[in-house]
């Protein structure tokens, strides 16, 4: 943990979960025993977690699997505390300045078929993630554009090698995606295996799926991790709609859901339950965001996108959005309680973060009339969610009328939506989001960039590009803290190449009997669930 | 007499139809152009108690969608967040939604909605019935056999199947929920006109109008439309509240009518579950709104049958 | 009788492959791509070399005629395909969800009947009365009232009334146990969208009975058993039921195959994991394999309804078969 993460090492002030009714779960001891039965919304493509990116997967999936290290079980709001999962001890600093990690596996550990797992699995799982062969599809590689090479100088060692040193390798090897899989499923069964197949070494192994019903898992008694998993077993439940999701928890069909529920429903389920119900909260790593087409006319006209942002009163919408979306928090491009993320008041010199939006809006339609569009009619393009999607969307469009330009709202299902963001690129402006599992600033900010895979704006801003390279190429956090700060200034204010909504918040109302959990700011974290119990 | 029970099969869901001669002459005798529309109107007012209670709903409600203006003085769009699900009372008489909306108002835009949807799905799938119907009857031969086997091919569909892939294919959104819901009606209306458009055909005066070289247009829109109203209106009252409970379910899945336009079945979606206990009045008035509508046109469409169907009029 | 059959049977094929053409081609114009939201879900950036790559492995890539002919060619080897959004092959799939959705279905007929037929009877016999104008009230009502509506009314009133008569709030399973594995959770979960689907089935069955047995009621035969002096109840059920119940059988079995195929919204607000459900995920996920095959599905069950109907009509009416 060398370099600028071991320096980001300041505690976060959310995130801690603030538990009703019930006090601090640790201070008991766990009790072994019992099926956990949670809802999932979504569905899951496949259960390869090297090329999917959704949650539906990582909450079914992720206790059958281990990875190399992961995120603090007991402290997930830490972006900077990891810890190793197969890896023995602490998470090995970097050598040989900052090139060069080596990791000491654990012995003993086995995967489900009964195959001792070595660092010729991790190699060969990390080749596959990393370096795929032509034809092998890899979600995330590109996080690990620094890997040189890796290698096991024995069975029970394996050696990363980086071309540069960089911080964000450390959280991108923790990503909860990047499971562990066996060499010999993949010499002997090839790539595509995992996609319908499970074979990890994880807390609880695959019993059964039911497709579009529930997946069923079971504890593992070979785990390495002693004493771990104190349940017998889960079970997902698929869920169609997250009305029935709270339901399910009210009615006690199910103990929780992971991904999380708008204010309202928290205060429903605990003014039902009183203290049956324990809630945790925090800051999540996703955001919405609004992205008008450079490619249309009039939204290559940096005044008007700056008047699109100067209509949007981001204060009030926090405090009143905040009671019926799952989002919250007013922030910069940054993930919000991170200490590189901008104060309150570095945000209200941005345009569009001002505290008197009248004054705002006043400025926006001297821009629009400036810019020879007064009354601007555009289409909103949203993609087909309710939460937060179109409630978020459903606010922005009053927003602008309030500004005085006229919106319609085009809503498309997923794939519509990508297409058009994509393909036709036929959109004037459309929601767009960021959202990502371990908290990594540098990497998580590329979103911004014209040249980026998931930029959708049709821009490019070769400025921009080079603050980016500067942010990487410097070691020193302040200095960092400042080139982001005017790498912000240019993408939100000044060029308004996108607009931020909110960031998202995450609450998680659940059973009061389900222990253990802890909140992380992402929905993609922690969910092991070898560190859960239930207390019946 | 099975021929008119047939019918009515139609009438409610789908369509495998033959209707027999004798109901259609006696249908042809009565629609003769004698019978006069008022004549029509008091006969449903007295024979038809319950249809005259859906008539009064659907004036309401047309009352309702053509001075929206007028009834409320708000904006259904507009977002008051301070006042974010509000209880029905004084300031707000059935309270607000999520967004701090006037529910009163979204209700009475809502009318519109529903109404827009329901109509021009009704008429343009019932015309468009009615013109492939006849002419399918008329022409006969290939014509009517392809014009028929694609009838066959669209009614095999359940309704909300097959509006559905249609949404999938051009998107939400209000016109492209119309033409889902027209669709799997242009087929129904035509089954029936044309079951009855034959019989008119076989009537000698049909060959003698062709015998006199008047056009063909001419015939079908002189003889044989005049004669197949019956049906036609039959349908098309049926199809209004149909259109209206389909496209609620529609946005109810969230494929049809879009935020922040005010609509019945897509209030039911925005959120009105998750607020139904703490605010259920979000979730209660939309969905008393459309019942109400679909219960008036139901019962008007009824009234409109038994006045026109003389098989089903009461001793 | 049996040229009548083959003559009916014979129809059914141009059916079902219009039906096949329409579902086909109408999904094809659907835009977006299945690859791109498998790989790009939640808004990463997904490589056009894999997008590619999961295009080509879904047969995707090769030219539309080609992947309809694959389409047709299946039913001959009666291989139906896999979902593209899954992997498992359609059959298994759907073997999954059809117990649960036919379960459904005959619990909400047997619903629509147990009220339809007293129903639409007393309501004939009374005709005029206001127990006539109760029961069409009613049922009117049954046909207005949206069965999402019905059935989101349902789950509350069982969440709070619970919690407020034995303080612990009960809610439906939301997970499907077959009846034979344990019957009291079985119908425990299905018996709420039976009943709200079932009300609504059970409206449009009322109507038909009551008016069907009004025609029959003015038959010649029913008054010449009235002139004959008979006791009114022996000449509904003995002579007028009788004749009445075969528009009856017709809608029910009409209404049956539409059940199979559109619980769509029901099955949402229950959670259940049946076929309308399927439909709306994989029309969502764009798996063009999956949906094209249960629409086909329920297509063929609408289809055989329909064919039974007529056929029990030609059966007892020789009229049709020569007409």
């Amino acid at each position: 943990m060398s370099n600028t993460y071991t320096k980001f090492a300041v505690s976060l002030a959310v995130g801690a979960g603030l538990a009703l009714g019930v006090s601090a779960a640790n201070a008991e001891t766990p009790k072994s025993g019992g099926i956990l039965e949670f809802v999932v919304p979504g569905k899951a493509p496949s259960y390869d977690g090297h090329i999917e990116t959704t949650y539906a997967m990582i909450h079914r999936v992720r206790p059958f699997y281990s990875l190399l290290i992961r995120v603090n079980p007991d402290n997930p709001s830490d972006p900077s505390d990891f810890v190793c999962d197969l890896c023995a001890g602490a998470v090995p600093a970097a050598t040989e300045n900052g090139t060069k990690y080596t990791f000491k596996l654990q012995s003993g550990v086995k995967f489900h078929d009964g195959t001792p797992l070595t660092s010729a699995d991790v190699k060969a799982t990390f080749d596959k993630i990393i370096f795929p062969p032509a034809g092998v599809a890899s979600a995330r590689k590109s996080f690990f554009k620094a890997v040189k090479s890796i290698t096991t100088p024995d069975a029970s060692t394996i050696v990363f090698k980086l071309s540069f040193p960089t911080g964000s390798f450390i959280p991108a090897l923790a990503t909860p995606f990047n499971f562990v899989y066996s060499k010999a499923d993949l010499d002997a069964h090839g790539y595509s295996w995992h996609k319908m197949n499970i074979n990890g070494s994880g807390a609880f192994k695959f019993v059964q799926h039911q497709k579009g019903a529930f997946l069923e898992g079971v504890k593992n008694p070979d785990y390495h991790l002693a004493g771990r998993p104190y349940l017998d077993g889960y079970k997902a439940i698929t869920s169609a709609k997250m009305a029935l999701s709270i339901q399910a928890i009210r009615g006690n069909r199910a103990a929780a859901e992971f991904r999380g529920f708008p204010p309202k429903a928290r205060d429903d389920l605990v003014k039902a339950l009183g203290n049956k119900i324990t809630v945790q909260e925090s800051d999540w790593n996703c955001v919405l965001l609004g992205t008008p087409n450079h490619k249309i006319k009039p939204f290559d006209d940096t005044r008007v996108r700056q008047a699109l942002t100067l209509g949007i009163d981001r204060w009030s919408g926090s405090k009143y959005l905040s009671k019926i979306a799952i989002v919250k928090t007013v922030g910069g491009v940054v993930f919000p309680s991170h200490s590189l993320a901008a104060t309150k008041k570095e945000l209200m010199t941005l345009k569009g973060y001002g505290a008197d939006i009248k004054a705002s809006r006043a400025e926006a339609n001297k821009l629009l009339k400036e810019a020879g569009v007064p009354g601007l009619a555009f289409t909103f393009h949203n993609r087909g969610v309710d939460q937060p999607y179109k409630i978020v969307g459903t606010w922005m469009i009053d927003q602008w009328k309030k500004t005085g330009m006229k919106v319609k709202q085009q809503v498309n299902p997923t794939p519509v939506f990508y297409d058009t963001l994509r393909k036709k690129k036929s959109f004037d402006v459309s929601v767009d989001f960021n959202c990502q599992s371990v908290i990594n600033p540098i990497a998580d900010i590329t979103k911004f960039l014209g040249s980026a895979g998931n930029n959708y704006g049709s821009y490019e801003d070769k400025p921009l590009e080079d603050i980016y390279n500067n942010i990487l190429k410097s070691g020193d956090v302040a200095e960092q803290r400042r080139l982001i700060r005017q790498y912000e200034k240019r993408a939100l204010s000044d060029e308004a190449r996108m607009m931020i909504s909110l960031w998202w918040y995450k609450i998680n109302p659940h059973r009061s009997y389900m222990k253990g959990w802890k909140i992380a700011p992402s929905h993609y974290l922690n969910q092991h669930l070898d560190n859960v119990w239930l207390d019946k | 007499m099975r021929g008119s029970i047939r019918a009515f099969v139609t009438v409610e869901d789908t369509g495998m139809v033959t209707v027999s001669e004798i109901q259609v002459e006696e249908q042809f005798e009565d629609l003769s152009p004698k019978t006069t529309f008022m004549g029509m109107i008091s006969l449903m007012l007295r024979k038809q108690p319950l249809g005259s209670f859906g008539a009064v709903i659907v004036i309401a409600m047309v009352f309702m969608a053509v001075f929206a203006e007028i009834l409320t003085s708000i904006d259904p769009e507009d977002n008051n967040l301070e006042y974010m699900l509000t209880a029905p009372g004084e300031m707000f008489f059935l309270g607000t939604d999520q967004f701090g909306r006037d529910l009163l108002t979204r209700i009475i835009y809502g009318a519109r909605t529903a109404l827009f949807v329901g109509f021009t799905c009704a008429i343009i799938g019932s015309s468009l019935g009615l013109v492939l119907g006849v002419a399918s009857a008329y022409f006969g031969g290939m014509f009517d056999l392809i014009i028929q086997r694609v009838v066959d091919v669209i009614m095999a569909f359940p309704l909300i199947i097959l509006a559905l892939a249609v949404v999938a294919t051009l998107g939400p959104g209000v016109e492209n929920v119309i033409i889902a819901i027209t669709i799997p009606f242009i087929p129904q209306c035509a089954r029936v006109v044309r079951s009855n458009a034959l019989a008119i055909r076989e009537i000698p005066y049909i060959d003698a109008a062709r015998a006199l070289g008047f056009s063909h247009v001419r015939i079908i829109m002189r003889h044989m439309v005049p004669n197949v109203m019956a049906p036609f209106l039959i349908m098309l009252t049926s199809f209004l509240g149909q259109a209206i409970l389909l496209e609620a379910s529609l946005s109810y899945l969230g494929m049809g009518v879009q935020e922040p336009t005010a609509a019945w079945g897509l209030m039911l979606q925005g959120g009105a579950e998750e607020y139904a206990e703490s605010a259920p009045w979000v979730a209660v008035w939309p969905g008393i709104a459309i019942s109400l509508a679909v219960f008036g046109f139901n019962l008007f469409g009824d009234a409109v049958r038994d006045t026109l169907d003389p098989k089903l009029r009461s001793q | 009788m049996i040229k009548y059959l083959i003559k009916r049977l014979m129809l059914l094929f141009p059916t079902l492959l219009g039906a096949a053409i329409l579902v086909f081609f109408l999904l094809r114009l659907v835009p977006g791509d299945v690859c791109e939201i498998r790989l790009a879900g939640t808004g990463l950036y997904a490589d056009p070399a894999e997008i590619e790559l999961c295009r080509k492995d879904l047969g995707l890539d090769q030219p539309i005629f080609v992947q309809f002919f694959q389409f047709l060619w299946g039913y001959v080897t009666l291989d139906l395909g896999k979902s593209m959004w899954t992997g498992a092959p359609i059959t298994h799939e759907i073997s999954l969800r059809f117990h649960l959705t036919l379960q459904v279905a005959l619990m909400s007929t047997f619903v629509a009947i147990i009220i339809a037929i007293p129903f639409g009877i007393i309501s004939a016999v009374k005709q005029n009365t206001w127990i006539d104008y109760i029961v069409r009230w009613f049922a009117i009502a049954g046909i207005a009232m949206p069965s999402f509506w019905l059935g989101i009314l349902i789950i509350l009133g069982l969440l709070i009334g619970t919690q407020e008569f034995f303080g612990e709030p009960w809610m439906p399973p939301i997970q499907f146990k077959p009846i034979w594995e344990d019957p009291v959770w079985n119908i425990s979960q299905l018996i709420w969208p039976a009943v709200a689907t079932g009300y609504r089935y059970s409206a449009v069955a009322t109507r038909m009975t009551r008016s069907a047995l009004l025609e029959v009621l003015r038959e010649d035969y029913v008054r010449t058993a009235r002139a004959k002096g008979l006791v009114e109840k022996v000449i509904i059920n003995r002579h007028a039921l009788k004749n009445a119940l075969l528009p009856v059988v017709t809608i029910i079995s009409i209404e049956f195959a539409f059940l199979m195929g559109g619980l769509v919204v029901t099955e949402q607000v229950f959670n259940l994991n049946g076929l309308g459900r399927l439909f709306v995920e994989s029309v969502g996920a764009q798996d063009f394999n999956m949906t094209q095959q249960l629409v086909m599905l329920v297509v063929l069950i609408f289809v055989m309804m329909n064919f039974f109907v007529d056929i029990l009509y030609a059966w007892l009416d020789p009229r049709i078969r020569y007409s």
